[in-house]
């Protein structure tokens, strides 16, 4: 077997090229599906038959819930693989992931609190959701603070790394409390093993938001990468070719 | 418009979820190209001293 492409994925002067390269691919169709999905969500969508008007958050507050779990999963992954094969740019990856995941948990925790207040007549309760939604946002703020606490990067990279690939047991919690408590917060709509349960003109707006939500930190993280790999990489020769 | 924009009662909920959405998807831009021109700006005086050493 070839491992060339394994090699040029951990080359730094390489990964760095190609992310500045493919962000405009990933923001450009995430901008336009995001205005697109904005339209569809707000104008097109009818109103829920419960929950009248008020519904239209969950275009904002699933693709947020989304982010922050999907970046938690992509940040221990390259966690993971800086520390089982040693690759620095994995993990410039996970170092990149930590703001952008944290902004988003952040997010989805206030969008629910304000979807919460009218539909459950309270902006927070400790349901199990909801507290460990709260406790993501630790974890990426505690991984945040456990980086910027080591000096030596390469202690602060598996450190941090080791932190991260433990959090990842709150993830499934994450997932299933509403299947395994009896959770204040509704199950799934669309992200489950049936038909989803909503009508096409309101599901093609929450598709195109999750999707356009996941292009967009696609293409922040890669230049979020750019930048850490320029951190990284203090005195090699190539960055003086690159910044020309 | 007036209709659109008080959404059934629910305008005190859902614009603040919108805004806090959109301020998120902006500011985690502005961060990201901020944190990779100080980083541009970073290598280039590094590489400057370089230059500079090396030529005494």
């Amino acid at each position: 077997m070839n491992w060339t492409w394994f090699h040029r994925l951990g080359s730094p002067p390489h990964i760095y090229r190609i992310a500045g390269t493919l962000t405009p691919w990933f923001a450009w169709p995430a901008g336009l599906l995001i205005a697109a999905a904005l339209y569809g969500g707000l104008v097109l969508a009818p109103p829920d038959y419960q929950q009248g008007e008020g519904f239209r958050i969950l275009y904002v507050h699933a693709p947020s819930a989304w982010l922050s779990v999907m970046i938690y999963g992509v940040m221990a992954s390259a966690a993971a693989v800086g520390l089982i094969w040693r690759m620095k740019v994995a993990h410039a990856v996970a170092a990149s992931c930590a703001g952008v995941g944290a902004w988003f948990t952040a997010v989805s925790l206030l969008t629910g609190m304000l979807w919460g207040k009218p539909m459950w007549g309270t902006y927070w309760v400790w349901d199990p959701r909801l507290t460990a939604q709260l406790i993501l946002l630790f974890l990426y703020l505690g991984y945040m603070g456990l980086r910027a606490g080591i000096d030596d990067l390469g202690r602060a990279d598996k450190a941090s790394a080791v932190l991260a690939i433990v959090g990842v047991v709150n993830i499934p919690i994450i997932r299933y409390s509403v299947e395994w408590w009896n959770s204040i917060h509704q199950a799934p709509s669309v992200m489950k093993m049936e038909r989803p349960s909503m009508p096409f003109d309101m599901l093609a707006p929450l598709l195109m938001m999750l999707l356009g939500f996941t292009l967009y930190f696609a293409a922040v993280l890669l230049v979020r990468l750019r930048a850490e790999i320029l951190r990284r990489e203090r005195t090699a020769s190539w960055i003086r070719e690159a910044l020309r | 418009m007036i209709e659109f924009l008080s959404m059934d009662g629910y305008a005190v909920f859902l614009w603040p979820a919108y805004a806090v959405t959109l301020l998120a998807i902006v500011v985690n831009i502005v961060l990201a190209r901020r944190a990779h021109e100080e980083a541009k700006e970073a290598a280039r005086r590094r590489l400057a001293l370089e230059d500079e050493g090396s030529s005494i």
